[in-house]
């Protein structure tokens, strides 16, 4: 099965909003990279914790508008 | 479910418990040395937006609270100025958490350290508040958002902070410009200067821990995460040995200071303001600290705040305390507006619903 890179723009959302949002897609994806944009703060924060409570492998790159997460599934 | 959390966290709930009780041995109301929504109203009622004769003071705490925010935010580079996630929509939001808090007679801070006193009273309200988190996480679940906000020019993420510094100064230099109770609740406070350093270093505290006590139990609801659940525990646990040690802490499920035990009524102002604070990404203290990290939208929800408190003792929405000899709550007029404001909200938030 091929492996999907999708994409999610979080930036400007506030709690719970990042974390609903790209668990939603994770849930969708048998296997594959979410890419997920999120703010400083608690989304960058909480995404990742989540994703990483997950057992997926997380990788966080400061950008210059926020974070950019990726999360292997 | 995940128990883990972080130092911060903990170290702020600690450090914000000992401060608040402290703040009420150096003259803040019992069981009130913070209450955003008590304190929210107070301003309002300096400003003369309200004639509440007992609930009128300049209170330092909140302007402390988004000075202090703001500081630890632009020290970390965390400080942007951004709006536009439905402005008005949390304006409202404000308000009517306002309403729901005013019944209560306090907003979750308070609650905690109502039940830290041994106000067994805010025990209708913690119930109130966890069902009202509950509801408002279904929502979100079900597609509910209120979009995203963008960046801003700089200036629109200094308004509040212009506002609160400018009264407060007013306050100070020229008293009789603002309206200052001789007697009740608002006749309370300590120091101001103590008041605006504590509230800073809360607020600095806050920001840095991400505080939320809607956080602190909605994230448990949606991901079975309790890393903000442990600050609003080390919070109620400091505060409690702090209460005890001071000798602030008085069992009782009735007659409490500024708490009435109408417990129905207790559950359904704090349903209503949990379910609001959900949906506008935070509870009144993560509002502030969202306003003195440049959020615009945060900041017009307190301006919401400061003037659903307004209108809820104009309009008579507000609770009344238990007296030694009659049992307080709302009015019919509370009441009513109790029910109908959870009916809005609801119809909002299924208005507000969006595939993801």
């Amino acid at each position: 099965m091929s492996s999907q890179v999708i994409e999610i723009d979080c930036r400007g959302l506030l709690c719970p909003e990042p974390v609903i949002r790209v668990r939603k897609v994770l849930e969708q994806i048998e296997k594959g990279t979410v890419v997920a944009f999120v703010d400083a703060g608690a989304p960058k924060e909480n995404v990742s914790r989540m994703a990483k409570s997950m057992g997926y492998y997380v990788e966080i790159e400061q950008i210059e508008d926020g974070f950019k997460i990726t999360i292997k599934k | 479910m995940r128990w883990g959390t972080s130092p911060v966290v903990v170290l702020a709930g600690s450090i914000f418990g000992i401060l608040a009780v402290l703040l009420s041995k150096l003259g803040n109301p019992p069981n009130m040395g913070v209450c955003v929504a008590c304190f929210l109203r107070d301003i309002s009622g300096a400003l003369g937006l309200h004639s509440a004769a007992k609930v009128q003071y300049m209170r330092p705490e909140i302007v402390g609270f988004v000075l202090g925010a703001y500081t630890a935010a632009l020290l970390f580079g965390e400080f942007k100025p951004r709006g536009g996630s439905s402005p008005l929509i949390r304006f409202l939001l404000g308000v009517i958490l306002m309403f729901g808090a005013l019944v209560f007679l306090g907003c979750p801070v308070r609650m905690l350290l109502r039940l830290s006193g041994g106000d067994m009273t805010a025990l209708g309200g913690l119930l109130g508040w966890l069902t009202g988190v509950y509801i408002g996480v279904q929502f979100f679940k079900g597609g509910f958002t209120l979009g995203a906000s963008s960046s801003l020019r700089p200036v629109n993420g200094y308004v509040l902070h212009i506002f609160f510094v400018v009264v407060l100064v007013i306050n100070l230099v020229v008293p009789t410009m603002m309206y200052r109770s001789a007697e009740g609740p608002g006749s309370m406070h300590a120091h101001w200067f103590v008041s605006l350093l504590f509230g800073f270093i809360v607020g600095a505290l806050a920001q840095r821990g991400r505080l939320c006590f809607a956080g602190a139990f909605r994230d448990i609801f949606i991901i079975g995460d309790a890393h903000l659940f442990w600050g609003a525990v080390s919070f109620f646990i400091t505060a409690l040995i702090a209460n005890i040690a001071l000798g602030q802490f008085h069992f009782g499920v009735s007659n409490q200071p500024v708490a009435h035990s109408s417990h129905l009524w207790n559950f359904a102002g704090m349903l209503l303001a949990g379910i609001c604070a959900v949906l506008i990404g935070g509870c009144p203290l993560r509002q502030l600290v969202l306003a003195g990290e440049g959020n615009a939208d945060s900041a017009l929800t307190v301006f919401g705040m400061l003037f659903g408190a307004a209108l809820a003792h104009n309009l008579n929405i507000v609770a009344t305390p238990d007296t030694s000899s009659s049992i307080g709550g709302p009015s019919i007029h509370g009441k009513v507006c109790i029910l109908i404001a959870i009916c809005i909200v609801v119809a909002l938030a299924n208005s507000c619903r969006e595939r993801i």
